[in-house]
């Protein structure tokens, strides 16, 4: 393989499980292609990136709510891993970088300490404007 | 043409019913930890196997031995050549 890997970065807006689940999966597939991959998680994303948040974390889009239960089933029923997960999977897999959004814990009052273990460091945006300006591609979910 | 019985499989993950990223991720879990020159198989039932994993074995310049259909899930076929 070539000596620079090509870069991925996601901005994780969201906090509602469908979309942490395409954060989760398009991170694993990138991974598995040899790509790097920054996160940078802010706003409500940042608040499911909370110790322990993600095994009661039920919320799902607003517009699609209807499929909130069908879904929720449908996931335990098929044993599908949360997104968590699968993200954590992910970092073991390959370079996953996850960076917390300063901005947000200092409005929300939320320190390094009480986020999951996944987060690397805290960053403020132009740290991760920095890190993602050679990203191949930069997606906001 | 290769015949899946000819190929002498070191190590056969059965993933069925586990759905996409999980048979790409067990696979390459199973790829990393065999030693160089094995031949792994992984079973899947995940539609996205059939693109997902000749991709990803490409991209990782191993050698693709094939996909093999059998009822209801594919039987892919790696070795491990570095």
């Amino acid at each position: 393989m070539d000596d620079k890997p090509d870069k991925m970065a996601i901005i994780v807006f969201s906090g509602t499980v469908d979309k942490l689940m395409a954060v989760s999966t398009l991170s694993t597939g990138a991974v598995a292609m040899g790509m790097e991959v920054n996160l940078f998680v802010t706003n409500w994303g940042l608040i499911a990136f909370r110790k322990g948040d993600y095994q009661q974390n039920m919320k799902i889009s607003k517009d699609f709510e209807e499929f909130r239960e069908p879904m929720m089933a449908a996931m335990q029923a098929k044993k599908v891993p949360s997104w968590f997960d699968t993200l954590t999977q992910a970092k073991e897999l390959g370079e996953l970088h996850v960076f917390a959004c300063s901005q947000t814990m200092e409005l929300l009052d939320i320190k390094q300490t009480d986020l999951e273990d996944i987060i690397d460091d805290t960053l403020g945006v132009a740290g991760f404007i920095d890190k993602s300006q050679d990203a191949k591609f930069t997606l906001f979910i | 043409m290769l015949d899946v019985k000819d190929v002498k499989v070191d190590k056969e993950l059965d993933v069925r019913g586990s759905f996409c990223p999980g048979p790409l991720m067990e696979l390459i879990r199973a790829v990393k930890m065999a030693p160089v020159g094995s031949v792994i198989a992984v079973l899947s039932s995940d539609p996205g196997s059939s693109k997902d994993i000749p991709l990803w074995i490409g991209k990782a310049k191993f050698e693709y031995l094939g996909a093999f259909p059998e009822e209801g899930y594919t039987r892919f076929v790696v070795r491990k050549t570095h």
